[in-house]
């Protein structure tokens, strides 16, 4: 009985498994479905890199210069930032809502020998639990929350005191409209089309309001722009389109 | 460096490296000592004794060096072990010409005082820059160079590449890279295609003794058979890099030595005095060769693996010292942020990065080789014409000067004399 019931989920994995392995090989495809993410995937892994360097004042010549902190990557997706982060030797969290994106995820951390913790969770339930990190990556993923508000105090008590917030979104600006939403989805096929609501982008003002109402610090903001010359990515003053923003979570006073 | 018999691998487990790289030679050993400087834990596997090939019986052709190659192997700790064995080059004098005649009355001057009084490259013999990087190598750490020794086979996994040395030894790295020259067999076994035709011409090399100074100047004249190059050497020598039909350059190293001395002395005329020629001739079979892509998840191709072009601009050497430089650059940034350096998504940067540029090159030598190598009266004048109308306009002839000395483009960190 026992026996049997485990041959029967053993073979359910498998092919589960190799479902998940055949996606994350699409999320993990340079030229597939992922393209614009794996282009723009280098520069904002620099500036989170350089921002947490600075930050904790790590040791920047090290390979793993992120060994003994935790973070937390919310809307982790197929993983693409939970694998880097972990390379850099942070301790990792990868949380998504969509079981199919943690299952991938998992199929592929686990083909690349990486260890990470994923979960299909939300920040709401994660926060409940009381879990606390010392870096919180929340990457393209307020302009698909419903309650952003509510999601921004949920990691905010999830950030240690001392800890250090990233937020990576799109403006709601006319010109975001023509590149991510014409543009991408709808000229360059880039993403498909409905994958943005231009109505819950959101202004670099009314981000850095929400995020200082939940006591944390805003400390850096960039523009993130495209050259369809050379086909990257780089930091800017433009923060007409996509952007970041960095907040830390002041200590108590002693 | 290590010896292979010390590794304790022959069966149980791999030994583990970043990047395994196949071949030890003009584009191997300067991707290794490139990465050993970002920070990887390299391995060299090469089929050839480490005592033989810097024999000078070896390989006796002479390389040009553009002014950013030279840079880059400056900053990997390699130029400094053969400045006395570097030739500038201060002019490239290119004639079109008929073998027993003057050359032709129009011709292509680069006279380096133009670009700012840098030298336009220099000239090396390939032993001496095998020594140099052999003794770059002693200098540096994280480089484990397996010589003689061969791949037997190798495996392509998720996470990793293992591969297997005739010696019996396990590698294991993130990276196998493919600097194992126009048959290689990291290209070939990975399925990748080429594009290409020969020529039908060998290029003949071998080295002359003139009576009088070459001024360094580097003399091209542009032969119905194919291009013809007088290419100054330290001292009184000159490196003659000539290109004839295949069977006629059979012929001609079949000959005496006053019998080769006297057709040299027919296509290159007097200006350097008299001169015989000294120490043993070779000949390489000519072909146009570029493969379709440069990576594989965990496979990359660098110098001629990737791509084995016409050698009449003497910039083989140059371009796979960029695709060394490009990959060190991507592989050491995809590092720095986490990212996976055998990924395709790491390694299409690269490919990006050279492929057009190689590409270019390729097809413009190719396209001037065809147009030179033949004798019909109207292309010749029109050839002629051509050549001084570029002589003519001074921004066209510097900025083929710029080409030639490797600074013009998106130049990676180690071209430009940047720390990695």
């Amino acid at each position: 009985m026992i026996d049997g019931a485990q041959s029967q989920t053993s073979s359910v994995d498998e092919d589960e498994i190799a479902r998940f392995s055949a996606m994350a090989a699409e999320w993990w495809d340079p030229a597939g479905k992922f393209a614009p993410l794996h282009k723009f995937n280098p520069t904002r892994l620099a500036f989170v890199r350089d921002q947490v360097v600075n930050h904790f004042g790590l040791d920047s010549a090290k390979t793993a210069p992120f060994e003994g902190l935790s973070l937390l990557d919310i809307g982790c997706g197929g993983g693409l930032l939970s694998e880097p982060m972990t390379r850099l030797g942070a301790s990792v969290i990868g949380a998504d809502a969509g079981e199919a994106n943690i299952k991938t995820a998992s199929v592929h951390a686990s083909e690349q020998g990486l260890d990470i913790d994923y979960r299909v969770t939300t920040a709401e339930d994660l926060a409940a639990s009381g879990a606390q990190f010392d870096v919180i990556l929340n990457m393209e993923v307020i302009e698909h929350v419903a309650d952003r508000d509510g999601f921004l105090v949920s990691c905010s008590q999830m950030l240690k005191p001392g800890g250090i917030l990233f937020c990576a979104t799109l403006n709601r600006s006319l010109k975001a409209f023509g590149l991510a939403i014409v543009g991408a989805e709808y000229i360059l096929r880039w993403l498909p089309r409905g994958t943005h609501d231009w109505n819950k982008f959101i202004t670099p003002a009314e981000l850095f309001r929400s995020i200082e109402r939940t006591g944390l610090k805003v400390t850096q903001e960039t523009g993130v722009t495209y050259n369809p010359l050379s086909d990257r990515w780089s930091l800017s003053t433009d923060m007409g389109v996509n952007y970041m923003m960095v907040a830390t979570k002041p200590k108590p006073a002693a | 460096m290590g010896n292979p018999l010390d590794f304790a691998s022959m069966s149980g487990d791999p030994t583990k490296f970043d990047v395994i790289i196949a071949g030890g030679g003009l584009a191997g050993l300067p991707l290794a000592l490139a990465l050993a400087q970002g920070g990887f834990q390299v391995a060299v596997v090469d089929v050839l004794d480490p005592a033989v090939d810097v024999d000078p019986e070896f390989d006796g052709r002479v390389s040009s060096i553009a002014e950013a190659s030279l840079r880059m192997l400056g900053g990997l700790g390699v130029a400094q072990h053969m400045q006395e064995h570097l030739q500038p080059i201060n002019d490239i004098v290119v004639t079109d010409g008929r073998p027993g005649e003057t050359a032709a009355p129009l011709f292509l001057h680069f006279d380096h005082t133009e670009i700012g009084n840098v030298p336009l490259g220099a000239m090396v013999e390939n032993r001496h820059l095998r020594v140099a990087l052999r003794k770059a190598l002693a200098n540096s750490e994280g480089v484990t160079l397996m010589a003689p020794d061969r791949i037997v086979s190798f495996d392509v996994a998720p996470s990793h590449v293992s591969v297997t040395l005739g010696s019996g030894i396990l590698l294991e790295g993130a990276l196998l890279v493919g600097a194992d020259g126009r048959r290689s067999q990291i290209r070939q076994q990975s399925d990748i295609q080429t594009v290409g035709w020969s020529y039908g011409q060998s290029g003949i090399v071998t080295t002359v003794e003139h009576a009088l100074p070459h001024d360094g100047v580097a003399q091209e004249y542009f032969l119905p058979s194919g291009p013809f190059a007088v290419l100054p050497m330290v001292g009184n020598r000159s490196s003659l890099v000539w290109t004839e039909e295949t069977e006629l350059a059979d012929a001609l190293l079949g000959l005496d030595d006053e019998g080769f001395a006297a057709e040299c002395a027919k296509r290159f005329g007097p200006y350097l005095g008299e001169m015989k020629p000294v120490g043993p001739r070779w000949s390489y079979p000519l072909s146009l060769q570029l493969a379709r892509d440069y990576v594989r998840p965990r496979i990359a191709l660098v110098g001629d693996a990737a791509h084995g072009i016409h050698p009449l601009a003497g910039q083989g050497l140059n371009l796979g010292l960029r695709d060394v430089a490009a990959l060190a650059d991507v592989l050491v940034d995809a590092q720095r942020v986490g990212l996976d350096i055998g990924a395709l998504v790491t390694l299409h940067r690269y490919e990006r990065w050279r492929r057009f540029d190689n590409v270019s090159l390729a097809v413009a030598c190719d396209g001037l080789n065809r147009l030179f190598s033949n004798d019909v009266t109207p292309i010749r004048l029109l050839r002629d014409m051509g050549l001084g109308l570029v002589n003519r306009i001074g921004p066209a002839r510097r900025l083929f000067m710029r080409l030639a000395g490797g600074g013009v483009g998106d130049l990676p960190r180690l071209m430009k004399g940047e720390p990695l």
